[in-house]
């Protein structure tokens, strides 16, 4: 997979965290995930389609998507719902604009998110695609970015 | 100081909401579109601020803002176009087309502050 397309989606979630929840965002080692298996509980997908095509989705334990969307809105969300998964899609929105300005030389249409909510959902990436697991921490807790992304 | 937020998102209106509470700006009023936004300019004027998303359905940010350009009456109101579009050519035409300033998607409330002049 080439790092290219994926480094950007990195550093905006990164910068994303940094500048609407003043929180650090480390990135640990990315790994290979070798086989489908379960996500964390709820999903923030984006589309890319042209000189890559797949799928970017940042999945969230339910506890910390409830304390980050908290967090967002300036109100405690206690219960998943709408709230919950409009202010998800528009973290994954946030951060695909943000990305979108780091990839300008390349030919790429970015989709509006999409959001999936239950529990050890699994994200399933085109076959023969292998799928790239970023993991993340900040004080909100532990998520993850799944980078699943066929290139010319 | 009142502040018209203009963004499709109810979601991210509630976001700015909230920054714009933080810097002590409670006065606010919100609008979904661009036809929207200019039916509330007229009814809430005088009017200090406009924060205007880029993309949105109906009416975008980018004709609202020039619609709003066109009336002499509007002309003390200043306008902050707020987007994840951050290519230079669509910045350098709001700000061409009368927009007083820009924010690029996310920004710190520091930002806001900075870009709004408070």
């Amino acid at each position: 997979m080439d790092v290219q397309y994926v480094n950007p989606f990195i550093i905006a979630t990164i910068t994303t965290f940094k500048t609407m929840l003043n929180t650090d965002v480390a990135p640990g080692r990315p790994h290979a995930k070798q086989e489908p298996g379960p996500s964390y509980d709820v999903s923030g997908i984006i589309g890319l389609s042209g000189d890559a095509q797949g799928s970017i989705a940042i999945s969230f334990p339910r506890i910390m998507a409830l304390r980050v969307v908290s967090a967002l809105l300036g109100s405690e969300i206690k219960i998943v719902g709408s709230e919950l998964t409009d202010g998800i899609g528009e973290i994954a929105n946030i951060i695909a604009g943000n990305a979108k300005q780091h990839l300008q030389n390349f030919n790429l249409l970015i989709s509006l998110p999409q959001v999936i909510i239950g529990k050890d959902h699994v994200i399933a990436g085109q076959k023969g695609v292998p799928t790239l697991v970023v993991p993340f921490n900040c004080s909100f807790g532990d998520f993850s970015m799944e980078v699943a992304l066929k290139t010319n | 100081m009142k502040l018209l937020l203009v963004d499709d998102s109810a979601t991210m209106r509630r976001i700015q909401r909230t920054q714009l509470n933080n810097l002590g700006i409670t006065d606010i009023i919100e609008a979904g579109n661009g036809e929207e936004a200019y039916s509330m300019l007229t009814a809430n004027m005088p009017l200090d601020y406009i924060m205007l998303d880029w993309n949105m359905p109906v009416m975008d940010g980018f004709t609202f803002l020039k619609k709003v350009r066109e009336n002499a009456a509007y002309a003390a109101v200043k306008i902050v176009m707020c987007t994840s579009e951050s290519e230079k050519t669509k910045v350098i035409e709001a700000l061409k087309a009368g927009a007083n300033n820009y924010l690029v998607k996310p920004f710190t409330p520091e930002a806001l502050k900075e870009k709004l002049g408070i």
